[in-house]
């Protein structure tokens, strides 16, 4: 791999793997069964630098932002590098946000260029906050032809020869904002620099390397931080290979394990949970027999990695199960949201080593790390190479709020000097996360500080964010609250939002205003839906600016209410 | 080529069928997420049986904002 410590930017790390690794396979593209794209790092370079020339020719200067939102694949990764070669800053967006949402984010980033997906691209086009984008130029990947691209331009249209000026940027430059959540209310853009990036990726792969003929399978959204870095940055500094699937179809998943004999893939909860189904129903359909000595040989495994995991001990004691998984998998990486225990060690009996962790967007990618030395299901590991943590006033348990000091952290909260303030103090960020260490300096988490949820998806959600859909419902007031933050439980999972509803004096809660919060609940995605609701016979307590003390509610709720009170919705 | 109650009909069916639920539990304009408690990846699951049965394909971003069998029905329809 490239010595990092040499380099002042992702663009100069980049461009240099490119040359190092050229004859090396740097991405795969499949669809479904059907591969699409592959491309050397040769080949990479020379597709992303008309792109570089068009954003040059756009007079797309250092500093100037550029918004990518598209699906993972191989144009993801080719567009962000021209950002990257030309001096940009990349604001990747979460391609699952409604057209809404996007404008919102596109117009707080100041993003200069666009890097949109037709399909997306179309749906914004229709948004009536569409007439107000300022964004100067949008290059709209596989556009039909003839199409009507609102002023976009076709992304494949730019195929102007030679090389574009290369724009050197130092450490302290941004390179990246991306949006840890905030849609609908206040956008969290976290500033990131190119020195968070590049010693992010220096910690990680000094724990977990990647290497030429290594294949990461990247399902997690690559605008997400986790997948930006194990399946972009990393990959790329080492020339490895990453493998697009522009499904998620738990069937074409499997498949494609197999069939490019994947080394590493980075999980959310929700989706490791699927291949648990998937794998205890192929279990199921065993032969009694079969299955007693599957059972034998997996206890052994077991007892045999213990202490270390041994890969290929496993793939010889378990066979059967890891060619499901393409026989070469080194480890399954999951981040992002609460993982059960229990499915991490049901993986880990079968010799597929789950690396779990802990990080927030505000800290580039992770903070902790599973070293598998043992294996801890009940942990998020240990603070990787460079992170310092601390536990700031714990409790008799020592549980507190964890703290985090690295050259990680981000920079700033983009144009919110207040929040940023709140949430990096004397150089700590404060996480809002609460936990502690264990004896063997494994950090366990126990829930949240803060009034928000994380789903299995991995996506932060914020309830202030969602009150918005609910504007205007006919009732006194409402709040809506993360349960575990009005109901504090010493784990996480179980997370889900609850509403607290003031009737108007003599209104009864009947059907109608039930249909109503429904319908409302489902014009949000699906993880950001309110759970459920609690009736508040009191006012809620409010500031001299008419705001909502929210900790105060919380606190009368958790006094009068009990958590098996909330009506689901 | 089946009418659209057909199709959604159909759906249905397959629908109760895949997850084990009885018929009539499900409603066209169910909120499919809520009535079967599942997620996103078990929805997709079932378009890939959905796929089969009807012989069609539809990308996965055809489902987004996707959460009732009527409207599931409508981008199944316009593809026969």
């Amino acid at each position: 791999m490239l010595d990092l410590q040499k380099y002042s930017c992702l663009g100069a790390a980049l461009r240099d793997a490119l040359e190092r690794f050229g004859s090396e396979t740097c991405l795969i593209e499949a669809d479904r069964d059907r591969e699409k794209t592959r491309l050397t790092y040769s080949d990479f370079k020379e597709i992303s630098m008309p792109l570089a020339r068009a954003l040059e020719d756009a007079e797309f200067d250092a500093g100037d932002r550029a918004a990518i939102l598209m699906t993972n694949q191989s144009k993801w990764l080719l567009s962000a590098y021209a950002v990257f070669y030309s001096g940009g800053v990349l604001v990747p967006l979460d391609y699952k946000l409604t057209a809404d949402e996007q404008l919102q984010l596109l117009e707080h980033s100041k993003a200069k260029v666009l890097v949109v997906e037709y399909y997306l691209w179309r749906a914004i086009t229709r948004s009536p906050e569409f007439q107000n984008i300022k964004t100067k130029l949008v290059l709209v990947t596989e556009a039909p032809l003839g199409a009507e691209l609102a002023g976009g331009f076709r992304w494949e249209d730019f195929k102007r020869k030679g090389t574009p000026d290369f724009m050197m940027r130092q450490r302290d430059d941004v390179a990246c904002i991306v949006y840890s959540s905030g849609t609908g209310g206040r956008p969290k853009g976290c500033v990131l620099t190119h020195e968070n990036y590049l010693e992010q990726c220096r910690a990680l792969t000094a724990w977990y390397p990647f290497w030429p003929g290594v294949r990461y399978l990247s399902i997690l959204p690559t605008n997400h931080a986790i997948d930006f870095m194990v399946g972009f940055i990393g990959p790329f500094i080492c020339g490895a290979c990453v493998v697009h699937l522009r499904t998620l179809r738990p069937e074409f998943v499997r498949d494609a394990f197999v069939r490019y004999r994947i080394t590493y893939v980075a999980l959310v909860p929700m989706i490791v949970k699927n291949l648990e189904r998937g794998v205890r129903a192929k279990f199921d359909e065993l032969p009694s027999w079969k299955r007693a000595i599957l059972n034998r040989m997996i206890g052994l495994n077991k007892m045999l990695t213990r202490n270390k995991a041994r890969p290929k001990l496993s793939r010889m004691l378990l066979p059967q199960v890891h060619r499901g998984f393409g026989g070469e998998l080194l480890a399954l990486i999951t981040g992002g949201a609460f993982m059960e225990p229990a499915t991490m060690q049901f993986f880990y009996d079968l010799g597929v080593p789950v690396v779990n962790g802990y990080g927030l967007t505000e800290a580039g990618t992770a903070l902790t790390l599973n070293d598998l030395k043992p294996f801890r299901a009940d942990t998020v590991g240990k603070p990787l190479p460079g992170v310092e943590l601390r536990v700031l006033s714990p409790n008799e348990e020592g549980i507190g709020e964890i703290a985090a000091r690295s050259k990680t952290v981000m920079s700033h909260y983009l144009d919110d000097p207040e929040l940023t303030l709140e949430t990096i103090v004397d150089g700590w960020l404060l996480t809002g996360d609460l936990g502690r260490f264990d004896s063997s300096g494994h950090l366990q988490l126990f829930g949240r500080k803060k009034n928000m949820i994380v789903t299995e998806g991995g996506k932060n959600i914020y309830p202030e964010d969602i009150e918005a859909v609910f504007d205007g419902l006919p009732v006194k007031e409402f709040c809506v609250f993360a349960a575990n933050y009005v109901w504090p439980q010493k784990e996480l999972g179980r997370e889900m939002l609850v509403m607290a509803l003031r009737l108007e004096q003599n209104q009864r809660f009947d059907s109608k205003l039930l249909e109503e919060m429904g319908a409302r609940n489902r014009r949000l995605a699906d993880f950001k839906r309110v759970g459920g609701y609690v009736i508040w016979e009191k006012d809620f307590p409010r500031t001299a600016s008419m705001k909502i003390k929210r900790q105060a509610l919380a606190e009368e709720l958790r006094k009068t209410v009990e958590r098996t009170g909330v009506v689901k919705l | 080529m089946p009418t659209a109650e057909q199709t959604l009909e159909e759906i249905l069916t397959l629908a109760a069928a895949h997850f084990k639920v009885p018929r009539e539990k499900l409603r066209p304009d169910d909120d499919f997420f809520k009535t079967l408690g599942i997620d996103s990846l078990q929805t997709l699951d079932l378009l890939t049986k959905l796929e089969n049965h009807f012989h069609v394909e539809l990308p996965d971003y055809e489902l987004q904002g996707v959460s009732d069998f009527r409207t599931l029905a409508g981008k199944i329809q316009a593809r026969l």
